[in-house]
């Protein structure tokens, strides 16, 4: 692939004795939409947490834009997480205390927009998700599948380059899993975002362009199977 | 279901006659549907004519069961490929898969890689399912659904089976 955005390349991360990735890698292009399948505990949000610079590995590399990871700061690393990269978790991602327009907004408001100008974008993500009655709810006052469109307008507000979701459709039902699903694909093409998109679910898988299957902490691409 | 394939597949571990071939497949693979007789012979000789199988020493005697058969390299070559070409991607599948990875673990081949590449067909054929589903109307969608999550299911046991290759291993080796 010519303009590979992200690699991770034999990775290693333990959790006591268990090793969670154990030689895992895979590479993400731009504006591709990849997914993570496994089976629950193989180490799929562990190598999407290495990937997007919240966990470092014992060992292996994280390549970004040219960039590795592990050479970067912590204020760089961060400041990289907030500019390039969105997330999109199972649950507990917005802010209880904030409105769901403020959560939107925030991740503007961390990178120095002023309110009204990210309020704005942020109204206009919640019209893209078809959000917008619950622009002035808290969080617990909407639905699971309300929330998660709130996550996916958060997660793309910034206009981010990746954006890493975690069992996005998790707590769902299938038809607010699907809108999710739908919504979260179709913004990220339309916004040239590449997805890494975990989940053990193959419905859900079947909205990327490949897979890469993990197990036992350690990856395996289809295409170098044999 | 290819019986062909499944019987050349069960002479990879040695020479049999016919009838010893019917009742292992039979044994293992007919749970509910047992081999007819004029079935096993008429594959066989389809397969001997194919230069798939060959005969190996003929007992002397009356009836059709005199006759033992080998598979040969050409016969070998055949199933290896059959192993990992993935089924097509359809509903209630399970008899050809199981078939395929209990061959698999019997001749010492990856089960592995046979499920991998059924899981890569399911998932190709998913993949053109959901832009159909989000390019058609409603009728669409929900027929598109239905295969959908009838492939799922396929996958579910997929995944399971490769959880569970180890301990298939040990019995069909037992
Ligand atoms: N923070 C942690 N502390 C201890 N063990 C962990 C932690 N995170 C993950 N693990 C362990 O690492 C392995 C992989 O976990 P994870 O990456 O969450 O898998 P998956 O997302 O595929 O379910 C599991 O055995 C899990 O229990
Ligand atoms: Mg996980």
């Amino acid at each position: 692939m010519s303009d590979v955005l992200l690699v991770g390349t034999d990775l290693r991360k333990s959790f006591g004795k268990t090793p969670a990735l154990d030689g895992a890698g895979m590479s993400v292009a731009a504006g591709e939409v990849v997914a993570v399948l496994g089976p629950s505990g193989s180490g799929k949000s562990t190598l999407l947490h290495c990937l997007a610079g919240i966990v470092a590995p014992e060992s292996g590399t994280v390549v970004y834009a040219g960039r590795e990871l592990s050479a970067m700061g912590d204020k760089e690393r961060s400041a990289l997480r907030r500019g390039e990269f969105g997330f999109v978790f199972q649950f507990g991602q917005l802010v209880p205390e904030l409105t769901c327009l403020e959560n939107v907004a925030l991740p503007l408001r961390l990178g120095g927009t002023p309110r009204k100008a990210a309020e704005a974008a942020a109204r206009e993500w919640l019209g893209r998700v078809r959000v917008d009655e619950v622009a002035d709810k808290r969080p617990g006052e909407v639905s699971g599948g309300q929330g998660q469109r709130v996550a996916v307008a958060r997660a793309l507000v910034t206009r981010p380059k990746v954006i890493f979701a975690d069992e996005p459709t998790g707590a769902l039902d299938s038809l607010s899993g699907e809108e999710v699903m739908r919504l979260l694909v179709g913004t990220a093409r339309e916004t040239g975002a590449a997805v890494v998109l975990v989940t053990h679910e193959a419905r859900v898988a079947a909205y990327s362009d490949r897979e890469v299957v993990v197990r036992d902490g350690r990856t395996r691409e289809p295409e170098h199977a044999w | 279901m290819s019986i062909g394939h499944a019987l050349l597949g069960l002479l990879e571990t040695g020479p049999r006659h016919g009838y010893d071939l019917k009742r292992a497949y039979d044994e293992r693979f007919g749970q509910d549907r047992p081999l007819a007789y004029g079935q096993v012979y008429s594959t066989l000789s389809r397969l001997l004519r194919n230069g798939l199988v060959e005969e190996s020493g003929v007992e002397p005697g009356g009836g059709p069961d005199r006759k033992r058969y080998a598979i040969t390299h050409a016969g070998v070559t055949d199933v290896a490929e059959w192993l990992v070409t993935p089924e097509k991607p359809q509903i209630y599948l399970q008899s050809a898969l199981y078939t395929k990875v209990v061959l698999a673990l019997m001749s010492g081949r990856s089960a592995e890689d046979v499920l991998d590449a059924q899981r890569v067909a399911h998932l190709k054929a998913m993949r053109e399912l959901t832009a159909r589903k989000q390019e058609g109307d409603l009728a669409d969608q929900l027929i598109c659904d239905h295969a959908l999550f009838h492939l799922e299911a396929d996958l579910r046991w997929l995944e399971l089976t490769t959880a569970r290759l180890a301990d298939l291993g040990a019995q069909v080796a037992s």
